[in-house]
């Protein structure tokens, strides 16, 4: 089963709506016995890192993912705040991330900005993408809706699975052994997102370590 | 090619959906879900939930809201009621994007300000209703278009805009539920009096409407109403949205900006 982890960061019923529209169930829940069944995990989340990070650990979760997704290595989705927790860090809040992709979340640097690339960062963005895996059947630049004030920076590019172009090349997917995230709301995204969610759903985990295999750079960076 | 938004605006009354016809005769459409499938169907980029009777009443109803944006497969706005960051907070837990501020803004227009220093402009956007009194002066309604602010729409929305608006949706009373165009003239002067996107709202019965918008108007994006729910002037209920198709041939490549 796909548990959709609540972890009281919003509304997560889209998430569902969108996987069963692509043809897959989806509990959301929280709790330790949950995440420990799961066979795939969805970590969604809005909001502040630090808020977001303190929230995972108030009741376990945080362990238990850990557990499930390092330990075992049962596939996760990050999405938007749940994909930068994946990280080490953020310059929003001083609070470490769950730290399994070796990448930081930082501010957009506003020097690089135009006048019009208003932070936070929201609308409609095309997207160019990693042809397969988590981007199978999509165009290489697919659109994708994203609201967020800080971006994915990862140690090795060979990390990135998603470019999107916000005043400069901004890092909004990526993909590291049988973890992968997304900035951007699949659910909020018509058929791209759904084709997100149900390439997600779909995946085997034999898939999973193949894609991983293919990336000897990533492989190299640990 | 520019991609200009266009956005349906959905009315909400009592549970259910409405249409009115310059702000007047609520006519029940149905439910709301049903058109938001059909929206996730037709690949809107964006929608607008207003709630007219919800600041009358003096409450939002934040379940009926969930339970609308639970179903949508793109980012929701939603207006009606909101008068402290306490409901806008609530109102994006519920997973709602930007919330529309109207009313309640010009009653005290530190909640625009409180709004975007907390949640950021991009997802603040502020209502504007404008009618034009017996001298033909343009001025910004309040109430669901009852009361007149003795404001123009043009000082209005650049004083929202000093306090955090991230966006204008722009209405003309006179004009709503008319298929007959906007109200180019507003348009106009509002978007040249401010640096963020205007939607252009109220009038629209074509494709042609929109581009009247962007190219004489002004605007950024465009807003419909009746054109999206029903088959034609004084026609059936239609739920309805231009293909991508239409909306590249007859609109975007006509509005190189």
């Amino acid at each position: 089963m796909i548990v959709i982890v609540d972890y009281g960061v919003g509304n997560l019923r889209s998430i569902q709506n969108m996987l069963a529209r692509a043809g897959h169930e989806a509990t959301i829940a929280g709790d330790v016995a949950a995440i420990r069944a799961a066979t795939k995990l969805i970590l969604p989340g809005v909001g502040h890192f630090r808020y977001g990070m303190e929230a995972l650990r108030a009741n376990g979760a945080a362990d238990a993912l850990t557990e499930q997704v390092i330990g075992r290595g049962v596939p996760i989705l990050g999405i938007c705040l749940g994909a930068q927790l994946l990280g080490r860090r953020s310059d929003e809040g001083d609070v470490a991330g769950l730290g399994w992709v070796p990448m930081d979340v930082v501010a957009f640097d506003r020097a690089r900005l135009r006048p019009t690339d208003k932070v936070p960062h929201m609308g409609w963005t095309d997207t160019e993408v990693t042809p397969g895996g988590l981007f199978e059947g999509l165009e290489p630049r697919a659109r994708f809706y994203y609201v967020h004030s800080f971006h994915f920076r990862c140690d090795d590019p060979a990390l990135v699975i998603s470019t999107a172009w916000h005043g400069y090349p901004i890092a909004s997917g990526i993909h590291h052994r049988n973890i992968f995230g997304v900035q951007f709301h699949p659910e909020k995204s018509h058929r791209f997102g759904q084709q997100v969610l149900r390439n997600f759903a779909a995946m085997e985990r034999a898939a999973i370590d193949a894609l991983s295999g293919a990336r000897p750079q990533a492989e190299a960076a640990r | 090619m520019s991609r200009v938004r266009v956005i349906p605006v959905l009315l909400l009354a009592d549970g259910g959906m409405v249409k009115t016809m310059q702000f007047a005769k609520p006519r029940y459409l149905g439910d709301p879900i049903n058109a938001v499938k059909i929206y996730n169907e037709k690949m809107v980029d964006e929608l607008v939930l207003l709630d007219i009777e919800a600041t009358r009443r003096g409450r939002i109803d934040f379940e009926w809201i969930e339970d609308i944006v639970s179903e949508a497969f793109m980012p929701v706005a939603y207006g009606g009621g909101i008068r402290t960051t306490a409901q806008c907070q609530e109102l994006f837990r519920r997973g709602v994007e930007k919330i529309v501020v109207n009313t309640a803004a010009n009653d005290r227009p530190e909640l625009i300000e409180e709004a975007a220093q907390r949640f950021g402009s991009q997802s603040i956007v502020v209502s504007i209703d404008a009618r034009r009194n017996l001298w033909g002066k343009s001025r910004a309604y309040v109430n669901g278009g009852k009361q007149d602010t003795g404001t123009s729409p043009v000082e209005w929305s650049r004083k929202a805009c000093a306090l955090g608006a991230g966006e204008i949706l722009l209405t003309s009373i006179a004009h709503e539920g008319t298929f007959k165009g906007y109200d180019i003239d507003l348009l106009r002067e509002v978007s040249a009096a401010v640096e963020v996107p205007v939607v252009a709202n109220g009038g629209a019965g074509s494709i042609d409407h929109f581009v009247h918008a962007v190219v004489d108007g002004g605007c950024s994006a465009v807003a419909a109403g009746s054109m999206f729910v029903f088959a034609g002037k004084g026609e059936g209920v239609l739920i309805t949205y231009p293909s991508e198709r239409e909306l590249d041939e007859q609109l975007w490549k006509r509005v190189v900006q």
